[in-house]
């Protein structure tokens, strides 16, 4: 595995820094394993293994600025990486919002690599997918899912002394199963840092159980609904909202952020007083790199607190030409209550419990307004319990608006939040219960 | 060699390995700036095994004897822990060995050759003729250039190296409100991302064409939004080349048919293949869809697939009823008997050389109509519709039925004419009734290859880079909604 120490990562980058010729240079440094097991068909379909290593050289004469990546990490490889990035520099034309390079940072280390984890070889993925596939075929279903696992380290150094380093592991697991006939499908789902947490028997549990009583949706009028939406569902959603906290493009009316007449809402309630979302990279549920690709250090940043918004994300430029400090931030959590998802659905007179969503695109940024569908299992609920299974249905809503429907928030939880079950940002969302949801139309789609 | 040769004597059945050198570089503007100059080269090599029927796959950028040969050894040993846990084994469909082949891109200039000066120099000049419109006050554009050097070999002595090119040129231009209280974008979707050389980018007159987008930006902040209801769709080949792309090209690839993707990207309503082919009435008697690997200059063109496997030319949809879906070796078998096709249509792609080869979309196409008609030509015989150009929000479930496409520009059709631009336009449809009230076919003239550069499928996920060629097309009493602002 050629997953760098701190030591290697220093000498590698130290010895590229010693090639440049630039004014100013960064270098980054990456290196691991990404590995996957994935099963269709009751089967074990593909799998992989991939150790990789990669630097990444950026080089500036003044204003000018270029990059330069390579994974080829010989002496002649690493130079031809320093030398493309100069020449393409000094070839390219002054950026007036160019930046200096930061100077040496302190950075808190983040706890984030585990062997459970890093030793994931593919036996271990085969026995994890055998205890989906197991009940699957016992249970005339179909399993499909993805094991995925990632573990590295990256490094950032430049030519004023910035060295910054992390290394962690990271897994997701997902899993659909399907009944026979194609008229059920159930999804579950989880994600972290340390697969000692991943009980797969579980996962297949809630996949299974799902697959059946989704079977047989009965189709009800598109209309606002009360919807319970699963975690995975909040997650699905509420990066959108987050994405959209840009501070330029909010101060330059380009955004749902920006205010009317000029400015943006910073100190404006946007959501629900219960609302309060933030990036930690220490969260024990998060556990995210501590910097960013600049090496600014990433800290402890509060977006939207009781509704209000606290911040939005400014680059360094934006920052320093709008007099704040700029962002760094990475994972992302949803703060909520004690509720559980049956605690969401006994308190729900008539309504749809939503598992996840599915193919969502922007269709307005100036209400962040989003449309896309429900998926792998979605219920109707009936005085406090689910009773049928329905057909899936299209939504156009925004998260804002969700956010400001809001009935009840749950226990938050690390999710699987991208649609593709690709490792991304962590993300610790509640389940929630929201009023007047939009749902547009009825999809024929299991 | 080496590798096939360590796979074959730690007990595969079968191996391939992939060498593949990926060089990108993409430069990108804002305004009068430069933002990013960027330029990455990777290179490893991928081993495929086949054991008792299992796969396996390992992948190292450390191209030498002894790692080469622990990677074969490793991918047998994953096969068979995979095995462990497997019912059915692989089969895969016979393919004539290719010996020695050669292939490259039909590109006369070589992107990575062009001074990075030239390239600048033309966006910044772009950017600038978008400027001038009055009210356009953002402009980003890019040039993405990609060069993919990949060798094949296989134990059944297959040997191919290939040269492939992508290019993408693109604009996009902002017009703000003098209040701040809207904001509308066109993008340069009049060009298209091609398997070609720089010589795309020059014959693309970005700079010739940025007047008229940023005329369009600003006058999308004064157009009428659109009332909902049911309306004739006219749409232009730079909007419905993605259509054809999400209700027919995906719910065409035989993994997805056979619950493959479940997981992520999904299934089909094209299924069970016992039950479509030949029998699925998929659109109107206009519809016909040929899927093609050699079409010049696509984006999925090439000369054998990531198996070996020579590029194939072949319908999927003829006069409507469906036909044979995408395929690969370990596919074909599944449908043989149904098609009457033994061998893979040559649909097998990895991303990278750290990426296992899996079924891809091919070049993907609706043929023009035999009468020479362009999008004029069906406004004109349109009495109350709306005519789309250009790709804009699109959201499609996991079988492929309920969709909702946006568009770029979106102009009122009234009597035969154009009346006026419109906004916040949406449709919505179930793919089998949008695709049977097709009843007007733009001819060879008004047929473009347009291409989505970034398809995501797989687990992990894996970029496909892909064209589809269509005339414009006259689309009968479809749902549009309106998606403006909502507060």
């Amino acid at each position: 595995m050629s997953i760098f120490t701190r030591e290697q990562a220093r000498e590698l980058t130290q010895r590229v820094l010693a090639m440049s010729r630039a004014e100013s240079c960064r270098v980054s440094v990456s290196g691991g394993l990404e590995a996957n097991t994935r099963f269709a068909a009751n089967d074990i379909s593909t799998s992989g293994d991939a150790t990789n290593a990669g630097v990444n050289v950026r080089s500036s004469f003044g204003r000018r600025t270029a990059t330069s990546s390579t994974n080829i990490l010989t002496e002649e490889g690493l130079r031809r990486a320093v030398e493309m990035s100069e020449r393409l520099a000094r070839l390219a034309p002054e950026d007036r919002e160019a930046l200096p390079e930061l100077g040496p940072q302190t950075y808190r280390e983040v706890p984030a690599f585990f062997d459970s984890t890093a030793n994931l070889d593919p036996t271990r993925r085969a026995d994890a997918a055998s205890a989906v596939l197991g009940p699957s075929r016992q249970g005339g279903l179909q399993a499909s899912g993805f094991i995925s696992l990632r573990a590295g380290s990256n490094a950032v150094a430049n030519s004023l002394g910035l060295f910054a380093y992390h290394r962690g592991t990271n897994f997701a697991f997902t899993t659909t199963v399907r009944t026979e006939d194609g008229t059920g499908s159930g999804w579950a789902g989880t994600a972290g840092n340390d697969w000692r947490r991943v009980n797969p028997s579980e996962l297949a549990a809630t996949a299974v159980r799902k697959a059946r009583e989704s079977a047989n949706s009965v189709a009800i009028e598109p209309g606002r609904y009360t919807v319970v939406l699963e975690p995975t569902a909040v997650a699905n959603l509420l990066g959108l909202l987050v994405g959209a906290m840009n501070a330029r493009a909010a101060d330059e009316g380009r955004s749902f952020f920006s205010k009317r007449g000029g400015g943006n809402k910073i100190g404006e309630r946007v959501v629900d007083e219960r609302v309060t979302i933030l990036s930690d990279p220490w969260d024990p549920d998060l556990l995210a790199q501590p910097f960013g690709g600049d090496g600014q250090p990433n800290e402890r940043t509060v977006w939207i607190e009781g509704g209000v918004v606290r911040t939005l994300n400014y680059d360094r430029y934006w920052a320093q030409r709008q007099n704040v400090a700029p962002t760094g931030a990475a994972g992302l959590k949803m703060m909520g209550g004690e509720a559980s998802l049956d605690d969401l659905v006994r308190s729900t007179e008539r309504g749809v419990l939503v598992t996840r969503f599915w193919y969502i695109r922007g269709l307005d940024p100036r209400s962040i307004l989003y449309t896309g569908l429900t998926r792998d299992g979605t219920f109707l609920i009936e005085n406090g319990r689910v009773t049928r299974a329905v057909k899936n249905m299209r939504f156009n809503e925004s998260p804002i608006t969700m956010l400001n429907n809001l009935e009840l928030l749950g226990r938050p939880i690390r999710v699987s939040a991208s649609e593709s079950g690709d490792i991304g940002q962590a993300v610790v969302v509640p389940p929630l219960k929201t009023r007047d949801f939009n749902f547009q139309s009825i999809s024929d789609a299991v | 060699m080496l590798a096939l040769d360590a796979a074959r004597s730690a007990g595969a059945s079968y191996a391939d390995v992939r060498i593949a050198r990926t060089r990108t570089q993409s430069v990108a503007t804002r305004e009068d700036r430069v933002t990013n100059l960027s330029d990455s080269d990777t290179l490893g090599f991928g081993v495929r095994v086949l054991v008792n029927g299992a796969w396996g796959f390992v992948a190292s950028r450390d191209l030498v004897r002894d790692e080469v040969q622990r990677v074969a050894r490793v991918a047998v040993q994953q096969a068979r822990a995979n095995r462990r846990a497997s019912q059915r084994p692989v089969v895969l469909a016979p393919a004539e060995p290719v010996r020695d082949g050669r292939w490259s891109s039909p590109a006369r200039v070589d992107p990575f050759t062009v001074p990075i000066e030239d390239k600048v120099a033309l966006l910044l000049a772009a950017n600038q003729a978008a400027l001038r419109v009055r009210g356009a006050r953002f402009v980003t554009s890019a040039m993405f250039f990609l060069k993919d050097e990949r060798t094949f070999a296989n134990t059944e002595g297959s040997f191919t190296v290939q040269n492939l090119y992508r290019v993408l040129p693109q604009m996009n231009v902002t017009a703000v409100a003098a209040d701040n209280s809207d904001f509308q974008s066109r993008a340069s979707d009049e060009i298209q991302p091609m398997g070609r050389g720089y010589e795309h980018v020059t014959d693309s007159d970005l700079g010739g064409k940025a007047q008229m987008w940023a005329e369009q930006a600003v006058a999308k902040l004064s157009a009428r939004s659109v009332e909902p209801g049911r309306y004739d769709l006219v749409l232009d080949p730079t909007h419905l080349f993605l259509t054809i792309h999400e209700s027919v090209a995906h719910p065409t690839e035989l993994d997805r048919a056979m619950g493959y993707e479940a997981n992520y990207a999904g299934t089909s309503f094209v299924a069970p293949p016992a039950r479509v082919i030949n029998q699925l009435r998929f659109g109107s008697e206009h519809m016909t869809i040929q899927a093609d690997r050699r079409q010049e200059g696509g984006l999925a063109t090439t000369g054998w697939d990531d198996e070996g496997v020579p590029a194939d030319q072949w319908l999927l949809i003829e006069r409507g009823v469906f036909k044979d879906y995408q395929t690969t070796r370990e596919q074909a078998a599944w449908i043989s008997d149904l098609t009457g096709v033994s061998r893979s249509h040559g649909c097998s792609y990895a991303q990278t050389w750290a990426d296992v080869q899996f079924q891809r979309m091919p070049n993907v196409s609706l043929l023009p109509g035999t009468q020479d008609l362009v999008d004029q030509d069906l406004i004109a015989a349109t009495e109350r519709g709306i005519y789309i150009v250009g790709r804009g929000a699109y959201s499609i479930d996991q079988q492929r039925y309920n969709f909702q496409f946006g568009g770029q520009a979106f102009y009122e059709i009234r009597n035969g004419r154009l009346n006026g631009m419109l906004r916040d336009v949406t449709y919505q449809a179930r793919t089998p009734d949008f695709w049977a009230s097709l009843d007007m076919l733009g001819g060879p003239r008004s047929y473009q290859l347009c291409g989505s550069f970034n398809d995501g499928k797989g687990q992990p996920s894996q970029s496909n880079a892909v064209s589809h060629g269509c005339p414009a097309a006259r689309f009968r009493n479809v749902a549009v909604i309106n998606t403006g602002r909502q507060t």
